[in-house]
């Protein structure tokens, strides 16, 4: 984070500054930032706003664009600003105790399983963007997978986790269970995920690096995929010592392919052969508003794994059966997305073709008493998808942006759009996990959801760089757990 | 045999009451003297005994019927016919409720009449059973007897003292709630199709224990005629097997219409304190007590087999899945078939009729119809309808044949955005690269109505690509399937084609 370090009255209703080691910039009658050069609206520094310090997203893009100052943005300079923003809340967000990281940036905020994931794979992304220091982000690696391999396994209720498994929620200072969350296997798949890329990255012959390489090997191995299925043809969603696995319906093409890859690719622990030949077996192939996909109705969905692996021109049996793979898929989706945004059946405001991103994140909820008048009904934290719903009127900024590399075209349209819409999504450049502008409040700001979440951070921050560099994909590519994994699972083709 | 959940004595007695008893069970009836021998001995005068008495006496068979209780059976009685009377005014109060997404006005008091409700039905359940009276079938020529049956022979049976021979016979006994063997369910009471009917009072409070399509359908209705509802269901989701996205629309429907939706829970437990009942759910390891003033039992039905006798007429039987039936309804006695809910998975009125239909034909006949080759369309008519007919897109991918499905969410019909009836969609199942289809779900207000002209396209052969030649009047509802055979026409339209039709078009 920048910090405005100097201020002094420059003109009459000018007030100048200078930021950091960059050149000047203006607020103008106390209200707005003067985006000159590169402090482009939205980016995430601090100005002095009447007494008080605030982001430049809070206040400052609507008011430039009344003045003949601001500039938008190149399409690299917004997305390094996003993208290191979203670095930011790993930093933020971490406890450097033991390497957890907080789910969201809300008080009291335990650590969630994948959010680590999507830090390990940050970390890479840092270094090579020269934000962080390679020996820093070894260190802080090391100290969350060294906390993670000597956590307590024996899944009790208080254990951190069982069979190599992670329980979703674990509390960011013991590292214990917390809110009696389930053993999630898709969650330990995006740990495993991030860890892996790591791994990938740091191969420097150092004791550090090897240390670090060691324990993602172990943490990997000792995973017990199998054990996941409980008897079943494919994997549980879930387990919990109080009732064993979860009976949950996870039917249909949903976020789990890397789950399924990790799961085929494990030298010690794989899961049966036909399993993940079970788990398409409920694959849906629909042709909606015009376009062949693979339903699933929220966006996340169609991100949350292609943040690891790159799917272009590989395709499991399922795909070559429909010509399809599973990259392209994510693009159609985006733009499914969007036509439903456009058709707008429910009539909510904002909804338009640069205005969309329905996916699993916060909203608010009938219990919220600043929207207690609604009488829609309204679903809180849910996975709102398309078309079929829920849909309340709760968008995500940080979805739409996350199809960056599918649909770069209208992904951009969209951030650029969203941000300048509705720039109260993005809090020091950060989005917020969901927004509403049906309930705006009396100022016409859309109702948007307190601080950020872990997730959304990552999967920006990932997909960004993917489309930038191709630096996760690349380093997966490299690992030999998911192609053995790809293959098992059916995969040919491409670069596999 | 079991006793039933009901008595033959309706409650209240009114005069559609009288009415439905005397046409489906004269109080002065006398059972005639039996003929020598019948062409066909139907036992049970549901649906499928209705049919199959009344077809095969027009094509002049010599046909007893027997039943133990009231012509029509569940359908008319308990089941169809009063449940789509009362869903009907709980969807009026619905949209009362909701006038003001129609333009109009909310009505200053919407006051729920249980008792209308229930009179109303009443009267439209004594009309219907003019056409399953007992007048039409004597004026068809159709011997009825009234009284429990029982085999003795693998060609005779018993009714009522009376001893009935057959050249061939059809079971058609129809099933019954499947009682759920939850601690202290029986104690407490608890209502089933077979009681709920004859309520004249709201329940308060009601819990639905199960989520098929009679715990959906009652648990909405009595929720919009004011009922605090809560339905349990033990899956994750309604109408298990049905399309997972019509399920997760029906979920919705529920908690928009307020119905406290409990998946993946179970009824473990139930108690009475203080004169209301006490259910204890698990769901996992969340542990809850609800408090209720009626509890509804839909979880499921079993056959009525018990009490025929079946052994001595040499037929095979299971208590849970019924009479068995080869693909052409036989039973394990070549002499005697089975239809309807006492043999068949899939227990609806209209597939017992089809059923019976089957039997008639091969059983005095000589034919060959197999049950397989039937078409079935169902639906359960919750708000929105659900309504399916043929292959899932699991099924159809069980057996390796490569599906495409092309999918109109009813938000791209334009009656249905007039209606205001936007909820819902259309997916019609084709095999890959071809338009065959395979099969179809249809979520819309009205998909009953709507999945009849797919089922007449799956029995004709007709295939999308005639589908989207059928003029469809506009605006309808059904546009929705000419939409879906429309889309299915432009995925013909291949690059390649594209490019011969720009190079025809230079002219």
């Amino acid at each position: 984070m920048r910090l405005v370090r100097r201020v002094e009255k420059a003109t009459e209703s000018r007030w100048s500054f200078h930021e950091g080691n960059g050149p000047p910039a203006y607020v103008v009658d106390g209200e707005a930032i003067l985006a000159q050069h590169n402090l482009a609206g939205g980016q995430c520094a601090k100005a002095i706003h009447g007494e008080h310090i605030v982001t430049v997203a809070d206040i400052a893009v609507p008011a430039l664009r009344h003045t003949g100052f601001y500039r938008e943005p190149t399409d690299e300079a917004l997305l390094d600003g996003l993208q290191r923003a979203a670095f930011g809340y790993f930093l933020e967000a971490v406890n450097p105790a033991n390497g957890l990281v907080a789910d969201t940036s809300r008080e009291n905020s335990p650590s969630s399983i994948a959010v680590v994931g999507f830090a390990l794979s940050a970390y890479p992304v840092a270094v090579e963007r020269g934000w962080m220091a390679r020996a820093d982000a070894v260190k802080r690696s090391l100290s969350v997978l060294r906390f993670f391999r000597d956590s307590d396994q024996s899944g009790s209720p208080e254990a951190t986790g069982y069979k190599g498994f992670y329980y979703h929620f674990l509390d960011l200072h013991t590292g214990e269970r917390v809110w009696r969350s389930e053993l999630s296997m898709i969650d330990t798949a995006l740990l495993i995920a991030g860890a892996l890329s790591a791994s990938m990255y740091f191969t420097a012959n150092t004791p550090e690096e090897t240390e670090l390489r060691e324990l993602v090997e172990t943490l990997y191995l000792r995973v017990d995929w199998r054990w996941s299925q409980g008897g079943a043809a494919t994997i549980r969603q879930g387990w919990k010592p109080e009732c064993g696995f979860l009976h949950y319906g996870w039917d249909g093409y949903n976020e789990a392919i890397v789950l399924y890859v990790l799961a085929m690719g494990s030298p010690t622990h794989p899961l049966k052969d036909d399993c993940y030949e079970a788990w398409t077996a409920t694959y849906q192939w629909e042709n909606l508003y015009g376009y062949d996909f693979l339903y699933a109705g929220p966006l996340f969905v169609h991100q949350f794994s292609h943040a690891w692996i790159d799917f272009r021109g590989i395709q499991d049996l399922f795909m070559r059966e429909k010509r399809c793979d599973y990259f392209e898929n994510s693009r159609r989706a985006a733009q499914i997305q969007r036509e439903y945004a456009q058709r707008n059946p429910h009539e909510f405001a904002g909804y338009d073709e640069n205005c969309w991103g329905l996916t699993a994140g916060d909203g608010p909820s009938d219990e919220m008493p600043e929207v207690a008048n609604e009488r829609r009904r309204l679903f809180g934290y849910a996975a709102r998808g398309v078309p079929y719903g829920p849909d309340d009127g709760t968008l995500s900024g940080s979805a739409a942006l996350a199809s960056l590399p599918f649909a770069p075209e209208i992904a951009l349209c969209a951030a650029r759009s969203m941000r300048q819409r509705f720039p109260e999504i993005l809090s020091a450049n950060q989005y917020s996990s969901g927004f509403n502008p049906s309930l705006a409040s009396t100022d016409r700001r859309a109702w948007v959801s307190s601080g950020q979440f872990g997730l959304d951070q990552g999967i920006v921050l990932m997909m960004i760089e993917n489309y930038r560099t191709e630096l996760i994909w690349k380093l997966m590519r490299g690992c030999p757990y998911i192609s053995t994994g790809l293959r098992r699972t059916g995969f040919r083709g491409g670069w596999l | 045999m079991l006793q039933r959940n009901t008595s033959l004595a309706p409650v209240p007695q009114d005069a559609h009451e009288r009415e439905r008893l005397e046409n489906l069970h004269p109080s002065d009836w006398r059972n005639p003297q039996p003929a020598d021998r019948y062409n066909l001995v139907v036992i049970g005068a549901g649906p499928a005994g209705l049919v199959a008495a009344h077809t095969a006496a027009a094509r002049g068979a010599k046909v007893a019927l027997i039943e133990r209780e009231l012509l029509g059976g569940d359908c008319m009685n308990i089941g169809c016919v009063p449940s789509k009377a009362i869903l009907r005014t709980s969807r009026l109060y619905a949209e009362m409720r909701n006038a003001e997404h129609y333009g109009a006005q909310i009505p200053a008091d919407i006051r729920v009449d249980f008792a209308a409700v229930m009179q109303r039905m009443r009267r439209i359940r004594a009309r219907i059973s003019r056409v399953a009276s007992i007048d039409r079938l004597s004026a068809a020529g159709v011997d009825v007897f009234f009284g429990e049956a029982r085999f003795t022979a693998t060609d005779a049976l018993t009714v009522d003292g009376a001893r009935l021979r057959f050249r061939k016979a059809m079971i058609a006994t129809g099933a019954r709630p499947d009682t759920p063997s939850i601690p202290g369910l029986v104690e407490a009471g608890f209502l089933t199709n077979e009681n709920v009917f004859d309520l004249t009072e709201l329940p308060r409070r009601l819990l639905v224990i199960g989520g098929g399509p009679l715990g959906c359908e009652l648990a909405q209705a009595f929720c919009r005629f004011g009922a605090q509802t809560t339905i349990a269901q033990d899956m994750p989701l309604f109408l298990v097997g049905e399309e997972r996205d019509a399920a997760q629309i029906l979920s919705d429907a529920f908690a928009r219409d307020g119905i406290e939706v409990r998946l993946n829970t179970e009824a473990v437990r139930v108690r009475v304190e203080d004169g209301q009942k006490l259910v204890d759910l698990v769901s996992d390891d969340y542990k809850s007590t609800v408090a209720v003033d009626a509890i509804l039992a839909g979880t499921g039905r079993l056959p009525n087999v018990e009490g025929l006798n079946l052994e001595a007429a040499g037929v095979d039987c299971d208590a849970t899945t019924g009479v068995r039936v080869n693909d052409f309804l036989q039973t394990s006695n070549p002499r005697i078939y089975a239809a309807g809910d006492a043999c068949l998975e899939h227990k609806f009125a209209h597939t017992a009729a089809a059923s019976a239909r089957v039997v008639v034909q091969n059983a005095l006949f000589l034919g060959r119809q197999r049950l397989s080759a039937l078409t079935i369309p169902w639906c359960t008519y919750t708000d929105p309808e659900i309504a399916h007919v043929g292959l899932y897109v699991r099924q159809a991918r069980e057996r390796d044949i490569p599906v495409k499905t092309f999918t109109i969410p009813m938000h791209d019909v334009d009656r249905a955005i007039a209606d205001g009836e936007e909820v819902g969609f259309v997916k019609i199942h084709v095999k890959e690269r071809t338009d065959r289809i395979l099969g179809a779900t249809v979520v819309a207000s009205h998909a009953g109505e709507m999945i009849n002209e797919i089922t007449l396209a799956m029995v004709a052969g007709i295939g999308l690509r005639t589908l989207s030649r059928v003029i469809h009047a506009y605006p309808t509802q059904a546009e929705a399937i000419k939409k879906a055979a429309d889309a299915y026409s432009r995925t013909r339209l291949t690059p390649a084609i594209q490019s011969l039709l720009r190079r025809w078009l230079k002219w």
